[in-house]
């Protein structure tokens, strides 16, 4: 149960993250408090668009249906297919969040904070998702 | 270790008070109006260059062309757009015999010198690029000691008449940013070192005293029977 609060805290810390970027993508937060202009500049670069969706977006609608599947897990702790869900979606987060910052790194060169602390929060979720599955797996 | 439905239930208010603190953050973050700030660092698209050479005033046949790198927050721009620019105009460009071309060249010590450069493109998406840049120019009030310049430049398009939701789109989205570092990378590839610097027939006169109505006049006697350059 720790693992699912700790899961849903996370999904929505990342969740506001996301939204705080989409917002700025839109033009309706005029400058991110970020301060080395780093987050602009991967911001405003093209491969913040995914197959024709914008990064932050996919974040935000990642992020809430991690939120959703840890409170459902949080509801029914006796039901399996929530928590493995939730492992195998943050599992997937995880590797696009690789994926983005290898791309930061190696071809926008440019580091965002914001991303960065996207990038640790989905690793977190993994790793309380993974071991709340075990925990789960152990109760009789 | 399981949790009771109580533990449960209070956790579950915990959440609703981070999310409700958070929608409020951003909630304040998108309805105050920020300054504005154009990036510097940013990647330049293809079409930040594309067809846009800069900014032109004067006749496409004059027989002189005068390219002018330029800072808005420079003292030495602002003297010489306000003294010797107006004869300029009024002899020599509106009479045909040259074109002036504005490139934007914004030095990194000037903080406000890139959202000055991206409020005049944004004047110009609305064909007012040069009445932006007189006004930016004039330094009344004087928007370089202001903390938040962004907000004068908002007073002058709202002033030339600019439509003021289209004209704040444009700024926060920085669409310009790449065409300024364009321009600025432009002319540091031609050699420009300082503001003003103007290039006519490929040679570099910098400062502010380089360029005045009867040096003009004199380039454009020794011109005499060649051809548009």
């Amino acid at each position: 149960m720790r693992a699912w609060m700790a899961t849903a805290l996370l999904s929505l810390a990342g969740l506001l993250l996301a939204l705080y970027l989409y917002l700025y993508k839109l033009g309706l937060i005029g400058q991110l408090a970020c301060g080395t202009g780093g987050c602009e500049t991967v911001q405003l670069s093209p491969y913040s668009r995914f197959l024709g969706i914008e990064v932050p977006l996919i974040g935000v609608l990642g992020y809430a249906t991690l939120l959703i599947l840890s409170i459902l897990s949080l509801q029914a702790p006796r039901d399996p297919r929530w928590p493995r869900l939730l492992l195998w979606l943050s599992a997937a987060g995880l590797m696009f969040t690789g994926y983005l910052t290898y791309l930061e790194l190696f071809v926008i060169r440019a580091l965002c904070r914001w991303c960065v602390g996207s990038a640790v929060t989905i690793l977190l979720i993994f790793v309380a998702a993974w071991l709340g599955r075990r925990g789960g797996e152990a109760l009789p | 270790m399981a949790a009771t439905p109580a533990g449960v239930n209070r956790f579950y208010y915990l959440l609703a008070g981070v999310a409700l603190i958070g929608a409020i953050v951003l909630a304040l973050l998108v309805f105050r109006r920020p300054p504005v700030s154009i990036p510097a660092n940013v990647v330049i698209q293809p079409n930040d260059t594309s067809g846009f050479h800069g900014y032109y005033l004067g006749s496409d046949s004059a027989r002189l062309t005068v390219t002018e790198y330029a800072d808005y927050e420079c003292p030495a721009c602002q003297q010489f757009m306000t003294v010797q620019m107006p004869t300029i105009e009024e002899r020599l460009i509106r009479g045909g015999q040259v074109r002036w071309r504005y490139r934007d060249f914004p030095l990194e010590q000037h903080r406000h010198a890139r959202t000055a450069a991206h409020a005049a493109a944004c004047a110009d998406e609305q064909g007012q690029y040069w009445p932006m840049n007189r006004r930016i120019y004039s330094w009344e009030p004087q928007w370089p000691s202001q903390r938040d310049a962004s907000a004068t430049f908002r007073d002058y398009a709202r002033a030339l008449g600019l439509d003021v939701a289209k004209y704040d789109a444009c700024m926060t989205s920085a669409r310009y940013a790449g065409r300024l570092q364009a321009s600025l990378l432009e002319g540091q590839g031609a050699g420009v070192q300082s503001t003003p610097t103007f290039l006519i027939n490929g040679r570099l006169y910098p400062g502010g005293n380089a360029v005045h109505y009867d040096m003009l006049k004199g380039l454009l006697d020794s011109l005499q029977g060649q051809p548009p350059r």
